[in-house]
């Protein structure tokens, strides 16, 4: 591996540790009673609002159409996430050590894959507290489902829910980007000897 | 084609005199606060014989709040609900009752700082703090030893002291003596009470002084920091007839104290403590927020004699009301309410008099100085029945005239009137925002009145009192104010003070945390939710969420029992308050904030079950927060039962 690769996965890697220190994703739900919006605001590791109540205030609404409370004690991808991102700065970093090509080229199919693995799940989950409604609600409107969007904005009875990336999700596209690139001019300079 | 040249003509010139400064915006435009935009000021405004204090949005003179001080309000509970009863207590029992006159602001270097807002009682003498993040009463302090306390609740400019007088001279101690040997026993005292500290409202002296009638107050600042001035009428010390007997003197008095000297005196010993009880309640705008009485014993009593230095008076034209001290602290000026001037007095004139002592007699040990050495001037027919004085930030006064139902206004260096503007009708105070404080804004002028007669709609006999806004932002000198707006008032305000909204509003609470809720009856989630019996007192530990409490069935309750309702507003959400309200309770609603605990005492008459329901529409399903209560004969073996939703829990 060269240097630059190797300066390249290095950076890769420290630029993720960003992430435990940036939102990965915010949803806002505006109403007429909330022109300020109340924000939930996804980490690696943690839900949080946008003001200290705002989280507790988005599932009191929520009851009224039976969506289950967002509890983020009860969400596993929190404590898994930060592990696997944890292991892939490790295994970054192991890279620009040792220099490996074998283990840069895993690096960045790892991250490809959990990249597309977390964006899943975070579809798959955000269906699942949109679809998955408590048949006691109060509010029932027939073939009415409340799945928040990913990207942009929708809206849900009363609210208008907004959601876009966040700054950690921002560090982590730099990250596997900066990667790829790393991974590419190995591939190139493999080419070249060749 | 004519017409057409006539008309872009006309609108040429109409757009030039539109976009002509101040006069060019019409009354409307100026008061109109479009849906997004807010107020630019916050007044308070006594209620009078109502005991409340409104909040009113200037320049729209929209109504925003009505603050319960010293009468019960059963729109929110207050003095019904266990949490605040008590700051009703006196040593008198408790009084649901109050009469609110002089609100003021605190100050920090002579300008309202927006911490607090003080107001007096005038009935019952007392003094009561007003939280400004909360907007409610945390503190009254009972004045004891007086009558009347009108000349009050008025502060020195770092709200070390607030004042307190007696209007209505009393036998002091109290005693039971022939009203016709009022100058024999009849005392007046004036008090200055420590309010700097919330939760420790104290009275730090007590003046002696002759038997008139204290009658209004204000401190001086800047040179003159350290003294406070109270009117005076009835010198001639009458107890009957006092519209005939008490007006007999051409000149009254100021009584000006060196609060400073009176300090000396007290460190020096040179003072009485005199055994009595007063009440003290306080209720904390956080933690338990339960308000509690504290009996206090006794006074400190300083003796004019005994502390020379500590008062001086300065005689008045006629029956003074107001006493009012200018921006720049050099000058007092008194509403003779019924001479035919307005006297203004210079501090540094009164200073002077005093070191050569220029005196003109003595009354029981004070000092009355000449009126020709500390008078400045007096402004000469200025109008019928002077009243009181607010100042401008233009070096300019405005003195409310009841008589003549104006106001006047006038360059108080220079004595001289500058103008008239109309009040509707009989006026009494009257309100420039900061307009007694070192700083005044002086941006508007609200004169409040006492007759109302045809200014709005009829109501029937009760009419509500009217006060009339000016802009008053243009030099005065060369334009006259310009009326704006017609303003409808609850009671009857006596003073009322305004603030920047700037100060105030970002300060606001918006809720009480519940993690810092420390109500020993505090029920922080509808797990904990639950129902003690202890004797014959059943206390219900119960949440209040959108759109249910937490139990909502209770048995188990007995004719006999008294029962506590201990509700807990669970929400932390802003402007999500529950009311609570229960079948034949004789006290009032509930109307608990987010994260508030309030409890209503009720004693059930009749077996039955009987409803209680959320009073405050809160959400979508509101009609649907209600719950039952079951009440047993007496003796009856019911278990205590109780629960929401599918789960009951019983006590055996």
């Amino acid at each position: 591996m060269s240097w630059i690769s190797r300066g390249l996965i290095a950076l890769a890697s420290l630029i993720m540790i960003g992430i435990y220190f940036k939102p990965l994703w915010e949803i806002t739900l505006y109403a007429p009673q909330y022109r300020e919006g109340l924000r939930m605001i996804i980490w690696v590791n943690k839900i949080t609002g946008g003001t200290p109540h705002d989280l507790r205030n988005i599932n009191l609404l929520n009851h009224y159409v039976g969506m289950k409370k967002i509890d983020p004690d009860s969400i596993p991808e929190l404590k898994i996430l930060p592990v696997v991102f944890g292991f892939m700065i490790f295994l970054g970093l192991l890279t620009a050590l040792t220099g490996s090509k074998k283990l840069l080229y895993t690096w960045v199919v790892l991250i490809i894959i959990i990249g597309i693995a977390s964006l899943a799940d975070f579809w798959w989950w955000e269906y699942d507290y949109g679809h998955d409604l408590n048949p006691h609600a109060p509010i029932k409107i027939p073939g009415m489902a409340y799945q928040p969007p990913m990207f942009g904005c929708k809206n849900l009875l009363n609210f208008k829910a907004c959601a876009f990336p966040s700054t950690g999700t921002y560090l982590l596209a730099i990250s596997g980007t900066i990667g790829v690139i790393s991974a590419f001019i190995e591939i190139l300079r493999g080419r070249k000897k060749a | 084609m004519k017409s057409k040249l006539k008309l872009t003509l006309f609108s040429a010139v109409a757009a030039g005199v539109v976009s002509l400064p101040s006069m060019a915006q019409s009354p409307a435009e100026k008061v109109y606060v479009p849906h997004g935009k807010h107020d630019e000021f916050y007044a308070f405004l006594s209620g009078g014989y109502n005991g409340q204090l409104s909040v009113y949005g200037l320049p729209s003179g929209r109504l925003l709040k009505v603050i319960p001080v010293f009468s019960v309000f059963p729109m929110n509970g207050y003095g019904y609900s266990e949490e605040t009863k008590a700051m009703l207590m006196t040593s008198h029992g408790f009084i649901p009752w109050g009469d609110t006159h002089h609100p003021e602001l605190s100050q920090t270097n002579g300008v309202p700082d927006g911490r607090w807002i003080f107001i007096n009682e005038n009935n019952t003498p007392r003094v009561a703090r007003i939280d400004l993040k909360t907007f409610e009463t945390t503190e009254i302090l009972e004045i004891p030893f007086s009558g009347g306390n009108h000349a009050s609740a008025f502060v020195t400019p770092d709200t070390k002291y607030i004042t307190a007088a007696t209007r209505f001279s009393v036998p002091i101690p109290q005693k039971d003596v022939p009203i016709a040997e009022y100058k024999k026993y009849f005392k007046g005292t004036l008090t200055f009470v420590r309010a700097d500290q919330p939760g420790k409202m104290d009275i730090a002296f007590q003046i002696l002084v002759p038997g008139y009638d204290y009658d209004l107050a204000h401190c001086g600042k800047g040179p003159s920091y350290g003294w406070c001035f109270f009117t005076s009428y009835n010198t001639e010390q009458a107890h009957t007839l006092l519209e005939i007997n008490a007006s007999m003197k051409d000149k009254d008095y100021i009584a000006a104290v060196n609060f400073k000297r009176a300090e000396e005196c007290i460190a020096q010993g040179k003072y009485k403590e005199v055994k009595t009880k007063y009440a003290h309640n306080y209720r904390p705008d956080e933690g338990d927020r339960i308000a509690r009485t504290e009996w206090k014993t006794s006074v400190k009593w300083i003796i004019p004699k005994e502390c020379p230095g500590v008062i001086y008076f300065l005689p008045t034209p006629k029956s003074p009301h107001g006493v009012d001290v200018t921006p720049d602290g050099k000058y007092i000026i008194g509403g003779g309410k019924l001479a035919t001037v307005i006297p203004i007095h210079s501090f540094d004139k009164m200073i002077n008099a005093i070191k050569n002592k220029q005196f003109a007699g003595e009354v029981d040990g004070i000092p009355i100085l000449k009126y020709e050495a500390i008078n400045h001037c007096e402004i000469p027919n200025p109008c019928l029945g002077p009243l009181h004085t607010e100042f401008d930030d233009k070096g300019y006064a405005y003195t409310s005239c009841f008589i003549s139902s104006d106001v006047v206004y006038y360059d108080y260096k220079k004595c001289k009137v500058l103008g008239h503007v109309p009040t509707y009708y009989s006026v009494g105070h009257l309100l420039i925002p900061g307009g007694d404080s070192a700083k005044p804004w002086g941006k508007y002028l609200l004169p409040m009145n006492k007759i109302t007669k045809d200014v709005f709609l009829p109501t029937g006999p009760e009419l509500p009192h009217a006060g009339q806004l000016y802009d008053i932002s243009a030099d005065v000198k060369n334009t006259k104010p310009q009326f704006l707006l017609d303003l409808t008032e609850l009671g009857e305000p006596h003073y009322a003070q305004a603030i920047p909204a700037s100060i105030l509003a970002p300060k606001s609470l918006k809720i009480f945390e519940l993690e810092k809720n420390t109500h020993p009856y505090a029920t922080k989630s509808e797990e904990e939710a639950k129902v003690v019996r202890k004797g014959n007192e059943v206390h219900i530990y119960m949440t209040a969420i959108r759109s249910h409490f937490t139990p909502d069935n209770i048995e188990g309750v007995r004719v006999g029992d008294t029962v506590y309702f201990h509700v807990t507003n669970i929400e932390q959400d802003w402007d999500i308050p529950h009311g609570f309200a229960v079948y034949g309770a004789r006290t009032s609603n509930l109307l608990i904030m987010p994260g508030e605990t309030l409890t209503l005492k009720w004693k059930p008459q009749k077996p039955g079950v009987y409803p209680f329901y959320c009073t405050d529409f809160c959400s979508a399903l509101h009609q649907e927060m209600q719950g039952y209560i079951r009440v047993s004969p007496k003796g009856s073996k019911v278990p205590i039962k109780y629960g929401t939703g599918e789960e009951m829990h019983v006590v055996k």
